[in-house]
Parts: structure tokens; C-alpha cells; sequence
């Protein structure tokens, strides 16, 4: 019973401290003169650096996908739908949540190690007495690189996937170049782009603020780094399936899907 | 070493949890004056100047930094108090993913405006490595720097705004003899150059008695016992007595 209640009051502990977190973000961010160069260097770091992994995913997802669903689609009679069917799934869902997840486990677990790392050696209260508001410098600028770079990311990986897409349709079968996009994009409206394109907004937010929180907040030496690493990735990719679990509730009820 | 004190610590207390860390602990710092903080591994040393530097808020009691109450200051008036102190932590904490002119520059940009950065930045970091003796380091990183390189860099990046008041958080710590001789050394020399007063806590007899003019003795979190490093080290008291006859 008595573990119970601690796992209790420290889950409350923890949404508390996360969400203060989180509205110390908002207020920094009110707040007049931003680091916009740490920002363009956390943006290189966070979109750039992981431009490869998630495109070579992006890429085989697509391929996988579209592979696995042909012999389903053949025995209907139905083979002629793929495309759309691939487009459909690699746009609304699939996309978005894989490449978030990717981003979950290489962002937020850099981030909680960087910052868990500048915590214990003393290297941001170093940033305090120097005159530099770390939490500006540190946090700020990493959550707004992954809330605009995840997105960036998402919208990349889905024109890869796609195209991985229109090769996996033509080990088997024969579609040309032309017909395969035109099909892809005639099953696609702005009801399915506009919702991916946001819940991956939310994605990035969700995946910089728990990467920074465990980090800014890491404590007990090299030990609570290696926790605050793992911690993010675990929580991080956590929250991205139950945003996308609300995400898909709102557009159910917003007639989007 | 006359005039108002640049610092002035009243009936200091913390404690985290049940531990009582400071306790009613009192000081005076006057100007060109060196004080030396003694006391065992774990007794306030760090939670003390991180209090006088607002890294941490005690629980009671009052800090008045060159005349100013500091609880009474709004972030922005702390962070321009804080541009007059500088603060040598014992880990150093240079920024590892930045180069030693990076790091150096680093307390420029919230005090220095972007034409002065842009004008004076570089002769400002020569200088300060200059007076550590490591001007070939600009742009080494810290990982390629040994510890008591790491030292004086840190101690360049803590000169280069000038500071009025230094606390020095156990700067010989973790040091071989011969280096922590080096850096008492060279604390010496800086006092002596820029003319600030200073706070240096350490557990290390050599260094506090090469550095410091006057002594404080930090036991059970309170002030016990105040005096020159000679005359502490015959003192009558039993537990000052214990504390030279083990650290000696």
C-alpha cells in the first residue's frame, strides 16, 4: 500500500515540476531577446544531424509498407488502390509518429544527457553567475528547435516514404512514375496533410520539453545523467502515442478523418 | 583594509531535510582582504558561497553583496551584481562543447555590448590568458586541457569582467602538490594585480595559509572560530585542534 502511495505522489511530483516546467518556458519565451543564434545551432544539431536516420527510415517504412500490403490488396482484387492506400497511411499516421519517434529517441535522450551532464558538473550554474539565464540559452532554444524541426522532419520523411513507396509497388507490378503520384495524392486531402502536419508540432514540443526537463533537472552525479537519458527517451516516446491518441479524437470529432 | 565591507553575511541558516548545514552563521569581508574558510569535506563550505552568490537561497538570515541586500534584488539587478563577483567552482565548469576563447568570451555577452565584443573581445581574452600563463590555448578545447590547465582557464574566464570580489570554491581540490602550489600561486598573484578582495574555502592547510590573511574555522554550520592561520593552528580549542591534527 505504501509503495503504491509513493508511486502515486511521486507521478504528482513529477506532472507538477514538469508542468511549471513548462510555464517557465512559456514565460522565458514572452520575454524580449531570444538566443536566435543558439537557436540556428540547435536547429542544425536537432534537424540536420538527424536528417539521415530519419530519411533512411522514412524510406524503408515506405517500402515495408507498401511490400507487406500488396499480397492483402492482390487477393481482393484491389491491387490497383495501392498507392492510395500506402499514401493514406504513411501521411495520416505512420509517417509522423515513426519519424517523432526516431526524434524521441535521439533528441530527447542527447538533450537529457547534454543537459543532465552541464547540470552535474556545475557548467549551468557557471551560465547563472556569468550573467546568462540558462534557462533561456539552454532550454528555450532546444524545445523551439524540436517543435519547428520535427515537423520539418515529418514533412520530409513523408516524401521519402512515398517514394519508397513507388518502388516497393514496382518490384511486383508495373505503375509509372505519373500514375503512381497522381494516385497517391488524388486519396490525400488537406484533412489528411493538416492534422499530421500539426500533431507533429506537438510531437517536437512534447519531445524538447521532456528531453530538457530531465536533463535541467538531473541530479546524484553521473548515475542520475545515464537516468535522465533513459527516462526522456522512455516518457518522450510515450508521450508521442498518447498525443497522437488525442490527436485522433480531435479530428474524429472535427469530421477530419 | 578599512571602509564599509564588501560583504557582510548575517546569522546565516539552511539546512536541506533534517540536516542543518548553516547555522546562524555570520561574516565580514572587507575590501583587499583574503579570507580563508576551513572546515571538513561536507560541513556548508560550497552551500556557504553559493548562498553569497545566490546559487542558493538560505532560510534565514541576511547577505548584503557591496552594500546591496541581495534578497531584495530582481533577477536582472542580481545578474549585473554578479558581473563584480567571480566565482571559481571546483569542478571548473567550462563548457565543454566550446573552445577556451569560447568560454572566455562567454560572460561577454550579457555585459559587454555587441560593439564592444566585437572590438575589444579579443585583446580582453588574450590578456586574461596571459595572466594565467596559457595564451597558447585559445582554441583548445577542454577536453584536450589537463586539471590544472582546466584551472587556470577557469580562472581566466572568472578575470575577464574584472571582479571586485572572488570566492574560490576549494580551488586546489583534486590537484597533485605541486600544481595547487601553482594555483595558490597564482591566486596570489591576481589578488595582488587586481587588488579584490576574496573568499577562498578549501579543506587544504597549504593553500588557505599562502593565500589567506584571515581564517574562519566552519564547524556544525556555525563561525567557530576566527583568526590568522598561525594563530588557529595553536589553538586551545579541541575540535580546531582536531580538525589541524587530521588535515595537517
Amino acid at each position: 500500500m505504501d509503495s503504491i502511495k509513493n508511486l502515486e505522489s511521486d507521478f504528482l511530483k513529477e506532472v507538477g515540476g514538469i508542468s511549471r516546467f513548462i510555464a517557465r518556458f512559456f514565460l522565458e519565451v514572452m520575454k524580449p531577446k531570444q538566443e536566435w543564434d543558439e537557436w540556428i545551432n540547435q536547429c542544425y544539431w536537432v534537424g540536420y544531424k538527424s536528417l539521415t536516420l530519419v530519411s533512411v527510415t522514412a524510406f524503408i517504412m515506405g517500402l515495408v509498407l507498401t511490400i507487406q500490403s500488396r499480397p492483402t490488396l492482390v487477393e481482393f482484387g484491389a491491387a490497383s488502390l495501392l498507392p492510395a492506400m500506402v499514401s493514406v497511411s504513411l501521411v495520416r499516421v505512420i509517417t509522423p509518429v515513426i519519424t517523432s519517434l526516431i526524434c524521441a529517441g535521439k533528441m530527447a535522450s542527447g538533450m537529457g544527457a547534454e543537459l543532465g551532464s552541464m547540470r552535474v558538473t556545475e557548467q549551468i550554474d557557471a551560465m547563472e553567475v556569468s550573467g546568462t539565464n540558462p534557462f533561456k540559452y539552454l532550454i528555450v532554444t532546444r524545445v523551439l528547435a524540436s517543435t519547428v524541426m520535427v515537423p520539418i522532419l515529418s514533412l520530409l520523411a513523408i516524401a521519402i516514404s512515398l517514394y519508397g513507396g513507388f518502388l516497393g509497388t514496382n518490384i511486383r507490378g508495373e505503375v509509372s512514375w505519373t500514375l503512381y503520384w497522381f494516385q497517391a495524392y488524388d486519396a490525400l486531402s488537406f484533412g489528411d496533410f493538416i492534422p499530421s502536419l500539426v500533431k507533429t508540432i506537438f510531437f517536437g514540443f512534447a519531445i524538447g520539453t521532456v528531453g530538457c526537463y530531465k536533463g535541467y533537472t538531473s541530479q546524484k552525479g553521473t548515475e542520475g545523467v545515464g537516468r535522465s537519458a533513459t527516462t526522456a527517451v522512455v516518457v518522450a516516446s510515450l508521450l508521442v502515442f498518447v498525443l497522437d491518441l488525442i490527436a485522433v479524437q480531435i479530428t474524429d470529432i472535427l469530421g477530419l478523418t | 583594509m578599512t571602509g564599509d565591507p564588501l560583504l557582510e553575511v548575517q546569522g546565516l541558516s539552511l539546512a536541506f531535510g533534517k540536516n542543518q548545514v548553516l547555522q546562524d552563521f555570520s561574516l565580514t569581508l572587507m575590501e583587499g582582504e583574503n579570507l580563508g574558510i576551513l572546515g571538513k569535506s561536507g560541513s556548508g563550505k560550497s552551500v556557504l558561497i553559493k548562498c553569497i552568490i545566490r546559487l542558493l537561497n538560505p532560510d534565514l538570515g541576511k547577505i548584503r553583496v557591496f552594500g546591496k541586500d541581495i534578497s531584495q534584488l530582481n533577477q536582472e539587478q542580481m545578474d549585473e551584481l554578479r558581473k563584480d563577483v567571480g566565482f571559481l567552482f571546483q569542478s571548473n565548469a567550462l563548457y565543454d562543447s566550446m573552445t577556451v576563447r569560447q568560454n572566455l568570451e562567454f560572460p561577454l555577452r550579457r555585459h559587454w555590448s555587441e560593439e564592444d565584443r566585437i572590438a575589444h573581445a579579443e585583446t580582453a581574452v588574450q590578456e586574461a590568458l596571459d595572466d594565467v600563463g596559457l595564451s597558447h590555448t585559445q582554441h583548445m578545447m577542454p577536453s584536450e586541457l589537463s586539471g590544472g590547465m582546466k584551472k587556470r582557464i577557469a580562472l581566466a574566464r572568472m578575470l575577464i569582467l574584472k571582479p571586485r570580489m572572488i570566492l574560490y570554491d576549494e580551488p586546489t581540490t583534486g590537484l597533485d602538490p605541486v600544481t595547487g602550489r601553482e594555483i595558490s600561486e597564482l591566486i596570489l598573484k591576481i589578488q595582488k594585480k587586481y587588488n579584490t578582495a576574496s573568499i577562498l574555502i578549501s579543506h587544504a592547510l597549504s593553500c588557505i595559509r599562502l593565500t589567506s590573511n584571515r581564517v574562519i574555522m566552519l564547524i556544525e554550520g556555525k563561525n567557530y572560530a576566527d583568526d590568522t592561520f598561525d594563530q588557529l593552528r595553536h589553538h586551545a580549542d579541541p575540535k580546531v585542534k582536531i580538525f589541524f591534527r587530521d588535515y595537517e
